[in-house]
């Protein structure tokens, strides 16, 4: 007899993770596959980041629901996932009489949504708080509940403390198809064999829809929407303290210029529709277009202040609202999918939700009484107290050697990182947990010295060090060695 | 935790700490100390395994470790104490250092201080080049690093974009490790190194060189597996047809170098927008009291031997000050770039002061013809010198003699200029 499993999660993100960690609360054998080299690889990795007051979607739609209500969850998660959050308050900016229409509809749909906190404000208000933006503006929709999250935290806090809880993490581990028994699905095939199930939640993002054709379900399709950003030095102070956005259009939220919880400033995204979900490259005319909009709203930044581009797929499903549910036939099977913005901020919510589908759906949970909501970050040295680096000094010497210049990360949190409930294994991993070569040199200095680190840590060849995976190797051979 | 005292602190033990560290101590400060952050002393040379080092300060063609060698000999001898492994952490006005490495904290009281923290290389997103995100991008000084100390090969088949000195060196040296070298493309329409590497790491190696040329798109998801080429117009947009796909694993990016501030920022010390790097009087002096700034970190020089005797002058003149040497009192007047000319060090001068000051600075455009830098107060000539030829690449040194400061009179400013000698003969 084959292992069962009660459920099966697909797709590490942190949708994935954090149903996988709510489910955990409770006695049951859980196991969650990731095809990536680790977790929160997938669209988790690469967004805006803002956690959303809840005015944007159609009052009514699982959109709006579950951004109000996982917004008012996020103080709580992100303090027991050790996760950086801070409620800073978001702005809807109107640059004209009209955009001014669009901020009162806006707040009365934020009204029937239950959002928080939401204030309209005059030009003059708006300006006083953040005085860096144009001087057109006439005025706009202030919600003090949104707010914005370190999302590689969140994401791999998530997943952590999924598995200190007894859930199995599998990673580089590919669901290919499923298992059937009549109309009922009983397990999932993948790259590394077979395995077996009650349930399966498919929480895998950009590719929902592929997993759901290959169970049987057809019509719906998800048709990714780039969105490319710029990321700029951190001296965000100067530029913007909050989140401001334009008013929006019928397919995307605007461009927009954001502090991120570590003080850089984030410009983008852009949305354009592609066809491969692989394709995360940056074109020279998208970021022209995340420029020039962002320059709308901040006309005084400037182009020097630029260290990074990057992409992020959104997963539009078909049907402009999130899939959230179990589709009977087959049976055995939640699908959650074209779980695009708000998806960060309703995640928590979602997780909650789908236990009480499965509740419902029959599954009998037990509370596991050894669930432990807390989960610990990597300690990031430079922003401890003399005293508390003195005391981690005296722990392991290695948080006295500074690695990575710009963000000042030390030896001791590289080590620590390779060491976590989920270890680093990749750059682009320790980065995410350290913050490592985030900086304005973005790895230049610190790479040499990382690769010889990890190798050490993780006890293989320099060789063997990724990127991010697969064939990301950063060395092809010793000096004076022969290629074959 | 380690707490220390020191006359002068100096931050960075490459060719311009080494020297204003063992300048400072022959100059009389007693207790001089050296923070640097890496493993060992020497800055960026023990990874310059090339020569073309210390022809001017030692009249021998020295490769960069054995540059770095004499120097650590000759502060070491000097008295001057090390320490490696250990990064500064934060600066304040009033010279309270604090560092961490070799497993403690130090907090450091200097009078003193000689930033000498140097340059970085201009990074991927600071060039925004368009395309993919994989393995296989590196700046050209940290390919050098791989390769020349941790001896590695970052790659097999190299696309270098820009023509930087390092990035022609890193050509002639990853060809000699078996490697392909397939395109150097530079931006301008000349290239921006020195011209002793163009022939001697280029052409000797025969690296194909594409000018007014440059990357328009990386490919590959997980490791470099093609870039894109294009020729670019003169306002540097790329030209419509010109893209050409060049096979290749690794991109090497040798586009600038931007002197390393953050410590001088933290400082309080006053940048100069056009060079990046702290701005200075005739005595390698920054605009806070005691902090002092040599090398790269004010401009980025050409030549090794000019970065450290930039330093000898901060040495000096750092040991003075906290020996209670009279400060000058003489105006302040400031010091600006005109025709021609890209950036001008020192940004002040004390007019009057009883010596012979050096005026650095570098063109805009090549001239490659005889051409004049000329040093003008108001319309008066105070000074100037012929050149056989002007090159963004090289710098320009111009010499100031006190004799010459009468002349200045009340103009509000000293302009420095560098036009065609031929220009000069017909103005008459
Ligand atoms: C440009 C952009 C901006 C956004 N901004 C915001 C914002 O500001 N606020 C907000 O609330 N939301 C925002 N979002 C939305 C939010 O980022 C997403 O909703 C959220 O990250 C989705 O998480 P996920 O776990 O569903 O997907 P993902 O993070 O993509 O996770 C899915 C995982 O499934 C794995 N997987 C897929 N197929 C398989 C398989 N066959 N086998 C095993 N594993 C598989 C993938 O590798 C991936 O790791 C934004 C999205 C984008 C693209």
């Amino acid at each position: 007899m084959p292992e069962q499993y009660d459920v099966i999660i697909i797709g590490a993100g942190v949708v994935g993770s954090l149903v996988a960690r709510a489910l955990s609360r409770y006695q049951l054998r859980l196991l969650l596959l990731e095809k990536h080299s680790d977790v929160a690889e997938g669209t988790t990795k690469a967004n805006t980041a803002i956690v959303h007051a809840g005015y944007d979607a159609k009052p009514g739609s699982n959109k709006a629901r579950l951004n109000v209500a996982g917004n008012r969850m996020y103080d709580n998660l992100c303090a027991e996932l050790d996760a950086e959050f801070d409620r800073c308050g978001t702005f809807v900016v109107a640059l004209s009489e009209e955009d001014l229409v669009t901020l009162g509809s806006l707040y009365k749909r934020g009204q029937q949504n239950g959002a928080a906190g939401l204030r309209l404000f005059n030009a003059e208000e708006t300006l006083r708080h953040e005085p860096s933006l144009t001087k057109e503006a006439r005025g706009s929709l202030y919600a003090a509940s949104g707010g914005i999250v370190d999302p590689f935290q969140l994401g791999i806090g998530a997943a952590e403390s999924a598995v200190i809880n007894g859930v199995e993490l599998m990673l580089e581990t590919e669901v290919t198809g499923f298992l059937f028994e009549h109309n009922r699905i009983t397990g999932v095939t993948t790259n590394r064999g077979d395995y077996y199930s009650r349930w399966v939640v498919i929480a895998a993002g950009l590719w929902a829809d592929d997993l759901m054709h290959k169970a049987g379900l057809d019509g719906f399709a998800i048709n990714p929407r780039k969105g490319e950003y710029f990321v700029l030095d951190r001296r965000s102070s100067e530029v913007v303290h909050t989140v401001l956005f334009p008013c929006p259009t019928p397919v995307s939220k605007g461009i927009m210029v954001t502090r991120t919880v570590h003080n850089n400033v984030l410009l983008g995204p852009n949305a354009n529709t592609i066809r491969d979900k692989g394709d995360l490259d940056v074109s020279a005319a998208g970021l022209d277009e995340v420029w020039s909009g962002a320059l709308k709203l901040i006309p005084g930044l400037a182009k020097r202040d630029i260290i990074r581009s990057f992409a992020g797929l959104r997963a539009a499903g078909s049907c402009d609202d999130f899939v959230i549910e179990i589709p009977g036939d087959p049976a055995g099977m939640v699908v959650l999918a074209g779980i695009e913005s708000p998806g960060l901020t309703a995640a928590p919510a979602i997780a909650e939700e789908v236990v009480e589908m499965l509740r419902e759906a029959g599954l009998e949970l037990a509370p596991n009484t050894h669930f432990n909501p807390e989960r610990k970050a990597v300690r990031r040295f430079a922003v401890l107290t003399r005293r508390e680096q003195e005391a981690l000094i005296a722990t392991d010497p290695r948080y006295a050697s500074v690695v990575c210049r710009c963000e000042m990360v030390t030896e001791g949190e590289i080590a620590a990182a390779c060491h976590e409930v989920i270890p680093a294994r990749t750059y682009d991993g320790l980065k995410r947990r350290t913050r490592l070569g985030s900086g304005r040199c973005q790895g230049a200095f610190d790479l040499p010295l990382v690769i010889g680190i990890m190798a050490r840590e993780l006890g293989i060849s320099p060789l063997e060090i990724t990127l991010k995976g697969g064939h990301s190797r950063f060395l092809a051979r010793g000096t004076k060695e022969v290629d074959a | 935790m380690r707490l220390l005292e020191a006359d002068v602190l100096v931050i960075g033990s490459g060719p311009a700490g080494l020297a204003a560290a063992y300048q400072a101590r022959v100059s009389g400060a007693k207790r001089v100390t050296i923070i640097e952050r890496n493993r060992e002393p020497g800055g960026i040379l023990p990874q310059c395994i090339h020569n073309g080092f210390g022809l001017r300060i030692f009249g021998r063609d020295l490769t960069g470790p054995e540059y770095a060698q004499r120097w650590l000999y000759q502060a070491q001898e000097a008295g001057v104490e090390i320490m490696t492994r250990t990064m500064v952490q934060s600066i304040t006005p009033d010279l309270r250092i604090t560092a961490s490495g070799n497993g403690t904290l130090v907090d450091i009281k200097a009078k003193a201080l000689i930033l000498a923290t140097g340059c970085r290389e201009r990074p991927r997103g600071a060039l925004g080049i368009p395309g993919a995100r994989p393995a296989g991008i590196y700046t050209a000084g940290t390919a050098q690093r791989l390769v020349n100390i941790e001896g590695y090969m970052p790659g097999r088949r190299f696309v270098i974009l820009g023509s930087g000195d390092i990035g022609m060196i890193m050509a002639r040296r990853l060809t000699l490790e078996g490697a392909q070298v397939m395109a150097m493309a530079e931006i301008l329409p000349y290239v921006s190194g020195l011209r002793r590497n163009l022939v001697q790491c280029v052409r000797d190696f025969d690296i194909p060189l594409y000018t007014s040329t440059t990357i328009t798109e990386i490919r590959g998801r997980e490791r470099v597996e093609s870039v894109v080429m294009s020729a670019v117009d003169e306002h540097w947009q790329p030209i419509k047809g010109t893209q050409r796909e060049l096979a290749c694993d690794t991109l090497l990016l040798s586009a600038g170098l931007l002197p390393e501030i953050e410590l001088a920022r933290l400082a309080g010390v006053k940048l100069d927008p056009v060079t990046g790097g702290a701005m200075i009087d005739e005595r390698q002096a920054t605009n806070v009291p005691d902090i002092y700034a040599a090398g790269n970190m004010v401009h980025v020089y050409d030549l090794v031997d000019s970065v450290s005797e930039s330093a000898l002058r901060a040495g000096c003149k750092a040991a003075e000050a906290c020996s209670g040497h009279e400060q000058p009192c003489e105006p302040l007047l400031p010091l600006v770039a005109g025709e021609n000319v890209h950036h001008v060090v020192p940004q002040y001068v004390h007019i009057g002061a009883p010596r012979e000051l050096i005026i650095e600075l570098r063109v805009k455009l090549p001239l490659e013809e005889p051409a004049v830098v000329q040093l003008t107060a108001g319309d008066k000539l105070i000074t100037s010198e012929r050149l056989r030829y002007a090159r963004p690449s090289e710098m320009i040194a111009l010499r100031l003699r006190p004799e010459q400061y009468q002349q200045i009179g009340q103009a509000p400013c000293l302009r420095a200029a560098v036009v065609r000698a031929s220009q000069i003969k017909t103005r008459g």
